[in-house]
């Protein structure tokens, strides 16, 4: 099982040896409880391993379900659980403490988290597009233009590019290298960027693709 | 949670020497020819010091055959061999770069007085 959830610190800097500055998120993951082990086999149909993250408050409030969900693996209540795939002869069992060494400095990951909200903005910021001039006589400045037809088809088509919300919807970022590994306290160093505010909750698992 | 100040400070140099702007500095810069290793030297006054942790950074600004050089230094980089402080200046505003438009006598700066006593 490789997987870990965390909580983003936010972005610094670090430098090489050479000088040379790497731009670092600093994440804090684990550790981590395993909840459930789901089979292909068993009534899940499907190879999963479900984990949680263990954090300094506990939930006050956890429904009866819930309660009975985790006192199956033996473990605390948690606030956030997530599922990773595994292969059918993996060995992760419900109790199982997930750490930050089971990653290693110069391993890729991916990164899952939930983007800043943005609001309610306009089709510019959101869809990227051109707007119109700002001076000259111009009076077509951030508006979208044409939505569509007239009397035929009477309506607009779904899936139009309006204004709207924006951000605060779950983004992945691939292929993050691994910087730093600090088992001691917990932390992950990845180079680049990660979604989310700091303190935001991710997910990191091993790159799909190298 | 840890505070991202606490990673940081792993990664802060402790033998950086205190300056500030309107100071004279010189800056040992490691310089790697090939694989041969040596030190320049920068020296000129620092007109801006920006930022905090280890993004924390300084500008050098000299004037080298009446053009004006200046280098931007990241302050906790291993680029840095070393930091001298030559001359204390006496300036009025954290960031000098009114000194880009003046030149020879006019760009001089008062040297600051440290006063021993209060320490």
């Amino acid at each position: 099982m490789k997987g870990i959830l965390g909580r983003k610190l936010g972005m610094t800097q670090i430098f090489a040896e050479d000088g040379t500055a790497i731009p670092v998120t600093v994440v804090q993951a684990g550790p981590c409880r395993i909840v459930q082990r789901k089979t292909a086999d068993g009534k899940d149909a499907y190879d999963a391993v479900q984990v949680g993250l263990v954090e300094a408050s506990v939930p006050r409030k956890v429904t009866q379900a819930l309660r009975g969900h985790f006192e199956k693996a033996g473990v605390p209540p948690m606030r956030w659980l997530v599922e990773f795939d595994v292969e059918p002869d993996d060995e992760a069992a419900p109790g199982d403490e997930v750490k930050v060494g089971i990653f290693a400095v110069d391993e890729y990951v991916d990164v899952v988290g939930t983007g800043k909200g943005k609001g309610f903005q306009g089709v510019i910021k959101r869809h990227g597009f051109g707007g119109g001039r700002a001076t000259h006589g111009s009076m077509f400045h951030r508006a979208p233009g044409s939505i569509g037809q007239s009397a035929n088809p009477s309506r607009v088509f779904p899936g139009i590019k309006l204004p709207g919300h924006m951000g605060n919807k779950r983004i992945t970022t691939k292929n993050l290298k691994i910087v730093k590994v600090d088992e001691e306290e917990n932390l992950l160093y990845l180079r680049g960027s990660v979604p989310g505010a700091k303190s935001s909750y991710v997910a990191i698992r091993p790159a799909k693709r190298g | 949670m840890i505070e991202l100040q606490q990673v940081e400070s792993a990664y802060l140099r402790s033998d950086t020497p205190e300056f500030r702007s309107g100071d004279t500095v010189k800056v040992h810069v490691r310089v790697v020819e090939g694989n041969k290793q040596r030190i320049q030297i920068f020296q000129g006054v620092v007109i801006a010091r920006r930022g905090g942790g280890t993004r924390e950074s300084f500008t050098v600004r000299k004037i080298s055959g009446s053009v004006g050089v200046e280098r931007i230094f990241p302050l906790h980089s291993p680029v840095i061999d070393k930091i001298e402080v030559v001359r204390l200046g006496r300036v009025r505003r954290a960031k000098l770069y009114y000194l880009r438009n003046l030149r020879g006598r006019a760009a001089r700066i008062e040297e600051r007085r440290v006063d021993r006593s209060k320490k």
